[in-house]
């Protein structure tokens, strides 16, 4: 399979086989994303961050990987925001940006950016997010983590819980998920649904879904527990969010009725969506989640610069 | 029996069977306005359908117009039929189609979208539906579902 100098733009640039092999590599590279092998795998390459928005996060987690196979980062967001005030247009900072660079990884506040940029350039482009658009290596490393810590991600039942119908990169995870067979519960206040269209597109592919607005009666059957966060900006009535937020609240009692194998996930930062009482049980992964975006975002780096273990 | 209700003409294009009300949207997706063109254009709105039960109809007498640009009309009118006329008669006849991607022709709903940024790209979209029409931006990946509002 060949990735050089694919963009990574959308979870749907993929085909089933290539996110098996990016999960495949990304297994390969937990030794080294832990530090206990050392690779210089990608010595002498150079990975063009560039930010449009802060997001420590997802900077630092292609830092890390990137330094982890010995490439250089440079970060390179200093000339958008000088040339932003300038008045300077994407297409033109991304061709100046892929002359100091081999990869650049894009984060931009608005939806489309990472595919613009991937049109005007001819190094790889990797969507750090945009807008409210899509965020690839998020999605990639919650397969992974449901791969790694379940075994496989076929015939699991996922239920996914929060903010369901603004959340894009939900979207994309049920997507994915329905590509490799988990069965689908979405939970979330009416509001807050699902839209339907992206029902009827995941069914379309085959999916299996159930749509309810309560936790309590899906627990029970869950595989993996999946929160996000349901985001007050929503709620124009500060106490319609505290009550809304309350009845999703996961805490030790939300999980009584829980399988003892379940996995709770979250994509970080939460605020409050998971009580922390949560993170001492067998069921917390969302740190592990988090932790798992450096072997993924190595895999990638490694099949779109074509290094080899 | 022929239902003419305009003076037949010699040569030109008739576009027939137009969704009814998208007669001006049509001539504007074909470009043809005062500016540009030097013989009659007629315009016929709301006429009994056979097919449907109305539809418009547009006349533009000496000129065949461009299959190509023709087909465009598909996004607002997708059983619109293009008649060529010869000599008076129908000399061909086409039912449009719309090419799986339409670039330059629609704004992108979606005002956080990038190309409604003054970057130097042209909107364009995906055809995932012909009918009902559903295009979907190759941007920003929304559903755009008020074309007539978003024409260029
Ligand atoms: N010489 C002409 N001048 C102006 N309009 C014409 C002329 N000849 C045909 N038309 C118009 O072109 C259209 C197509 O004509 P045609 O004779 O093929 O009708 P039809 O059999 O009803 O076709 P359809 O099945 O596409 O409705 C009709 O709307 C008709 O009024
Ligand atoms: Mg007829
Ligand atoms: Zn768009």
């Amino acid at each position: 399979m060949n990735f050089q100098n694919m963009d990574v733009v959308s979870i749907r640039d993929f085909n089933r086989e290539q996110i098996e092999e990016t999960l495949e590599l990304s297994r390969e590279m937990l030794p080294y994303a832990r530090g206990e092998k050392v690779t210089r795998m990608l010595e002498g390459k150079i990975l063009g961050n560039l930010f449009f928005e802060p997001s420590t996060r997802t900077r630092l987690s292609f830092e890390s990987a990137a330094n982890r196979l010995g490439a250089k980062v440079i970060d390179v967001s200093q000339i958008s925001t000088t040339s932003i005030t300038k008045g300077e247009t994407l297409a033109d900072t991304i061709r100046m940006v892929e002359a100091y660079s081999d990869l650049i990884v894009l984060r931009h506040p608005h939806e489309g950016a990472a595919r613009l940029a991937a049109h005007f350039s001819s190094k790889p482009v990797i969507n750090a997010g945009d807008g409210a658009g899509s965020h690839p290596t998020q999605t990639l490393l919650d397969l992974f983590t449901i791969q790694q810590e379940k075994g496989s991600i076929d015939g699991m039942n996922v239920v996914i819980l929060g903010d369901l119908k603004y959340g894009r990169t939900v979207h994309s995870l049920a997507e994915a998920l329905t590509l490799f067979g988990a069965k689908l519960t979405f939970v979330a206040p009416e509001a807050l649904q699902m839209p339907i269209e992206t029902v009827k597109h995941v069914e379309n592919m085959g999916g299996n879904i159930t749509c309810t607005n309560c936790i309590d009666d899906v627990i029970s059957d869950a595989d993996v527990l999946y929160v996000t966060r349901i985001q007050r900006e929503r709620f124009p009535d500060p106490a319609e969010y505290e009550k809304v937020a309350g009845m999703y609240r996961i805490d030790i009692d939300a999980l009584r009725e829980a399988k003892k194998d379940l996995i709770v996930m979250h994509p970080l930062p939460r605020i409050d969506e998971i009580a922390p009482e949560v993170d001492f049980t067998p069921h917390a992964r969302y740190f592990q989640q988090a932790f798992n975006g450096i072997p993924v975002r190595m895999a990638l780096l490694t099949l779109l610069l074509g290094g080899s273990l | 029996m022929r239902d003419i209700k305009v003076t037949p003409i010699r040569n030109g294009t008739v576009i027939d069977h137009i969704t009814c009300g998208q007669a001006l949207n049509v001539l504007r997706i074909l470009g043809v306005n005062e500016n540009n063109i030097d013989s009659t254009v007629s315009v016929l709105m709301h006429v009994p359908s056979k097919k449907t039960q109305w539809k418009d109809v547009v006349k533009v007498e000496d000129r065949e117009l461009d299959p190509k640009t023709v087909d465009k009309i598909a996004l607002i009118s997708p059983n619109a039929t293009i008649d060529i006329i010869r000599d008076y008669n129908v000399a061909e006849k086409h039912r449009v189609v719309l090419a799986p991607r339409v670039k330059g022709l629609v704004r992108c709903g979606n005002p956080n979208c990038i190309t409604n940024k003054r970057e130097p790209v042209e909107p364009e979209f995906a055809v995932d539906n012909q009918s009902p029409m559903v295009l979907r931006c190759i941007y920003c990946d929304r559903i755009q579902n008020n074309i007539t509002d978003h024409l260029i």
